[in-house]
């Protein structure tokens, strides 16, 4: 999870709105390396993801079923 | 845009995309670039994240100015130029207001500046406490039994650290939730291990060789603490509107129903707008009732709002976003929406608070006015819609898993 990934100098920038998330989980299977449930719907996510796991963080962002997630450059 | 968080961020974004393409410049008074407030008080303080991780996502490119570690120091509307603190002025056309809140200070000034008290609205704020609980401390004291102060009580608990949560009211969370529901998310952090102190005020810090040691409480009795955490809620930052001739005292900065500011004589300033925790605004839900939000879904909706109006874009319809807030505490998540004020009766409407996995209604006058969920994301959304209609009070018909007869009108609770 994040906090043992090496970061790098200008990495991607997520944000999440926590009021729309729904715990879908469709995120954690997206890219589990950076989306996390705790408990039942508690969701964790790694604000500043490696621009190397761009493909992955797209992929989570388009999975979201209530498009909760923001992520700067995208094309959204 | 004076303000240089996410109600600053938005609002500058929403300028832009409603085709804004003069000079746009973001004065901050924290050196950083407009970054998230949650994960503050729960996955930094639980090391998960680093304090500077949580920089917010934006559309903005190149051709905006930063200016970052200096805050506004007064307003002229007169002459339209904001003084800065470092001497410097800007003139402005068009200003968003957006300086939001800071952390409520320990009320005896000397006490607050002890070393290991803390409080939580910056990330340097929450960086410093990380490194303290890191450290394993003996006994973490929260004082204060709100949202921030159940969340940093939780993180303690995950911790595995000694804690005791401290308020003056009946249960935690009372005055947004009243006691009754309150109550119910109390006794989940009684059973995590939390040592609950309600009825009970702090009335000094003990310290010893500039360093907090524990607390004295208004009955006299000692509590041994090697952190203190004051979570006593925000104050809003007006004071540099002094002199600018505009409606604002400690409840917020007065605005009409589009957002633009009111002058003492309750005039509308169309030149100036305001966005987030500072704004206090009209919300056609209440009938009108003038209320001042500190939730970030309101932040970022009031200052998209507020920058197509500085645009030139005439507003369509009052803002009248239905307000609404999360709270993480441990792996518990609290969601709300409407607002709980007034409210003269509250339902459990699904779900059971013994298996922590409920939602709440709350009535006002036989209207539904708010809808709390612990645990329950996904039932929230038509309690809000109940909520922004204004529907009848309790909603028995989305009650589905237990039958009518069942559902019990509560005393919300709210002193």
């Amino acid at each position: 999870m994040p906090s043992d990934m090496t970061r790098d100098a200008a990495p991607l920038r997520v944000s999440v709105d926590l009021n729309l998330c729904q715990a879908y989980a469709q995120c954690c299977y997206a890219a589990p390396r950076h989306f996390r449930i705790d408990g039942r719907e508690a969701l964790f996510y790694d604000p500043a993801p490696s621009a190397a796991d761009r493909v992955d963080i797209e992929r989570a962002r388009l999975a979201c079923p209530v498009q909760a997630i923001r992520v700067e450059d995208s094309q959204a | 845009m004076v303000g240089a968080g996410l109600a600053g961020l938005r609002g500058a974004e929403a300028l832009r995309a409603s085709g804004y393409r003069g000079q746009l410049t973001l004065v901050g008074d924290e050196p950083h670039r407009p970054y998230d407030r949650p994960p503050l008080s729960k996955h930094v303080l639980l090391g998960h994240l680093p304090a500077d991780a949580s920089r917010l996502p934006s559309d903005l490119t190149d051709d905006v100015t930063w200016r970052l570690g200096v805050g506004a120091r007064a307003l002229d509307r007169e002459a339209r130029i904001v003084h800065l603190t470092d001497g410097d002025s800007l003139p402005y056309d068009r200003l968003l207001i957006a300086t939001g809140t800071r952390a409520r200070p320990w009320v005896h000034e000397d006490e607050a500046k002890l070393a290991n008290v803390f409080t939580i609205r910056t990330r340097d704020d929450s960086a410093a406490l990380r490194e303290v609980l890191a450290a394993r401390p003996k006994r973490v004291v929260v004082i204060g039994a709100g949202f921030i102060g159940c969340e940093v009580a939780a993180v303690c608990r995950e911790l595995d650290l000694k804690v005791s949560l401290i308020d003056p009211a009946a249960t935690t969370l009372s005055r947004v939730l009243g006691t009754t529901v309150g109550g119910m998310i109390g006794e989940v952090h009684r059973k995590a291990g939390v040592e609950m102190r309600f009825g009970s005020e702090v009335e000094h810090l003990e310290h010893k060789n500039g360093r907090v040691t524990g607390v004295r409480l208004a009955d006299g009795k000692h509590l041994k603490a090697d952190v203190v955490v004051v979570a006593l809620g925000a104050v809003r930052n007006i004071e540099w509107l002094d002199g600018s001739g505009l409606s604002a005292d400690p409840g917020g900065l007065d605005c009409d129903e589009h957002g633009f500011v009111l002058d003492d004589q309750s005039r509308p300033d169309h030149a100036i707008t305001a966005a987030g925790d500072v704004a206090r605004f009209p919300h056609p839900l209440y009938g009108g009732r003038r209320v001042a939000l500190e939730h970030w879904g309101h932040a970022v909706a009031q200052a998209e709002y507020a920058g197509r109006l500085l645009a030139g874009l005439e507003p369509a319809a009052p803002y009248a976003a239905v307000p609404n807030f999360w709270s993480t505490q441990g792996t518990m998540v609290v969601k709300s929406a409407g607002l709980t004020d007034g409210a003269d009766a509250v339902a459990i409407v699904q779900g059971d608070p013994a298996e922590r996995r409920f939602v709440a209604v709350y009535g006002r006058a036989g209207r539904c006015v708010a809808a709390v969920a612990v645990d329950s994301a996904r039932w929230l959304p038509i309690y809000a819609e109940k909520v922004a209609t204004a529907a009848p009070f309790p909603p028995t018909e989305t009650a589905t898993d237990r039958p009518l007869r069942d559902l019990e009108i509560q005393d919300p609770g709210f002193a």
